[in-house]
């Protein structure tokens, strides 16, 4: 028992880390990223390659002046970039960043908590995300910061409908709501982005919409609002905001690694563990280094996307969401039944 | 009409059809193209370590020349704050004292001098206008300041140093510089 909780503490103090660090280098990404595609050079003066530049950053928004405006609700304008980040770090506790290790001859899973109704956990944790926003928005006391909240509490409820949906026909297929279980079952088979294409499609559509990335950045939308929610947000507060988004990338783009594409499992696995003489440890050790590319490739997939493609208009973002991705996910649920049927799954 | 290039299109409103209704094929396209970007060449010059090339008659802040012996040249004619039509240019002349003919070629000179480098619009045409060849426009780059003051140019940071001559030989046209050989002409003596 002990050791068991030692163990806990440890990970998740490693995971509120990791969390932090990868957010941080993902802002930096980010500026690179968009830098590349704009045939530009980015970031280069800080550091070696510009690689202390998230720390330069983070040195200027704590040196920035604090401005809460007179008629501002102030309590409420502080607690909403706190809820923000509390929201987006504590979805990470779910995902099983690995098989098992052994430590002091004992065996742990890569995992804070593994709920068996994981699932739920998550929607509840990225649905509560929507409070920082709104709070914010609606205590800084300014229409465009109101506009902006408003815009997202309609776009992340819109858009959770769908998500929801679209996990419901992987429920059905998967039999399981445990976010490892889920990840274990496509140990030795095919992923699952493979049997739910359009479900992956449509959660993968939906997250952009939840993590307020472009081309669903209405809220923001700093050429029309003026940056919405957080205009009225300066110093470290906005930091946090802003903060909170790429740690809502990274958390999303894990769940979207465990869900559909296999977690920290990959092809031939049991294979090649077995070809280099791999111990359970470092087999482990090498699917979460397997996850970790996984995650990074969707991190930079949602980077290449905002660079891609210009923001919605906001009637466009309420009919993709209501008329087209929801009735197509309930056709997905449909035809996800139909196959079970079908191969005597369901009788 | 003729157009001017053969590039305009025609628009049509048509109806869409399934696939570009679906917009996922046309976002593959543009993620490609952005992708594709990302090993393209940048554009961007580094600038403080890397400048780049001034076209060779790139006007910019001024200098107020010396002859060969480290003596002034300008005489305070006033005619280079007469043409400047940014009037940018101010002077007070004095007259020359015995003793200092080492430090100024005639008998008459520019006590202060000062160009006011935000006013300035550097056409050039105190060049034209200066009789002595005194004044010139060279590559260097006005750099910036914190005050509007700091723009306004004396003669500490016009006139140059006798022991780093600024070149201004990019400025001279051939037919100045076979004006000069001819030391018969006044102008030229030194």
């Amino acid at each position: 028992m002990e050791a068991g909780l030692l163990f806990k503490i440890i990970l998740v103090v490693a995971m509120f880390a990791v969390s932090l660090l990868v957010a941080m280098y993902s802002t930096f990404l980010e500026r690179k990223v968009s830098a590349w595609m704009q045939n530009r050079k980015g970031p280069n003066r800080a550091g070696p390659l510009g690689l202390l530049q998230p720390l330069a950053d983070g040195v200027k928004m704590f040196m920035k002046e604090e401005i809460i405006p007179n008629v501002s609700n102030k309590a409420l304008f502080i607690i909403g970039p706190c809820v923000a980040m509390t929201t987006a770090l504590m979805a990470g506790a779910l995902i099983p960043w690995g098989g098992d290790i052994e430590l002091w001859g004992r065996t742990f899973t890569l995992q804070v908590a593994d709920l068996n109704i994981g699932v739920l956990y998550i929607f509840g944790i990225t649905s509560l995300g929507v409070y920082g926003i709104m709070i914010g928005g609606w205590a800084s006391n300014n229409k465009y910061s109101l506009m902006g909240a408003i815009r997202a509490s309609a776009q992340m409820i819109s858009y959770e409908i769908a998500m929801g949906l679209a996990i419901i026909a992987l429920i059905m297929s998967t039999g399981t709501m445990s976010l490892k279980e889920i990840a274990d079952q496509q140990d030795a088979g095919l992923a699952n982005f493979v049997y739910q294409p359009l479900g992956f499609l449509i959660f993968l559509i939906c997250a952009f919409a939840e993590l307020n990335r472009a081309p669903f950045d209405m809220p923001e939308s700093e050429s029309e609002l003026i940056g919405g929610y957080h205009t009225e947000y300066s110093s470290m507060k906005l930091g946090l905001f802003l903060f909170a988004e790429y740690i809502n990338m990274f958390i999303s783009s894990a769940v979207i690694v465990t869900f559909y594409f296999g977690g920290y499992h990959f092809p031939f696995q049991n294979e090649i563990n077995e070809a280099l003489g791999l111990s359970t440890t470092m087999a482990t050790a090498l699917g979460t280094g397997i996850m970790f590319l996984k995650v990074f490739f969707f991190i930079f997939f949602f980077m290449w996307i905002r660079w891609t493609l210009p923001r919605f208009r906001y009637d466009q973002l309420m009919r993709l969401g209501w008329k087209s991705l929801i009735p197509l996910a309930i056709l997905n649920i449909l035809v996800t039944g139909v196959v079970m049927w079908m191969n005597g799954k369901i009788n | 009409m003729q157009p001017l290039t053969n590039r305009s299109k025609q628009v049509v409103k048509k109806e869409m059809t399934f696939a570009e209704k679906l917009y996922l094929p046309a976002i593959f396209g543009g993620m490609i193209i952005t992708f594709k970007n990302m090993f393209r060449k940048s554009a961007t010059v580094q600038y403080p370590e890397v400048k780049r090339d001034m076209s060779p008659n790139f006007r910019g802040q001024h200098v107020l020349k010396r002859d060969e012996n480290g003596a002034e040249r300008c005489t305070a004619c006033g005619l280079c704050a007469v043409a400047c039509p940014a009037e940018a240019i101010t002077m007070n002349a004095a007259e020359r004292k015995k003793g200092e003919e080492g430090l100024y070629r005639e008998e008459k000179y520019a006590a202060n001098y000062e160009i006011n480098m935000l006013r300035c619009i550097f056409c050039g045409l105190c060049e034209d206008a200066c009789p002595k060849e005194a004044i010139f426009l060279t590559d260097r780059i006005v750099p910036t300041e914190f005050d509007r003051d700091d723009f306004v140019y004396g003669k500490d940071k016009l006139v140059e140093k006798v022991n780093e001559r600024i070149d201004v030989t990019k400025r001279q046209t051939p037919e100045v510089l076979e004006f000069k050989k001819n030391k018969s002409l006044s102008h030229n003596k030194i």
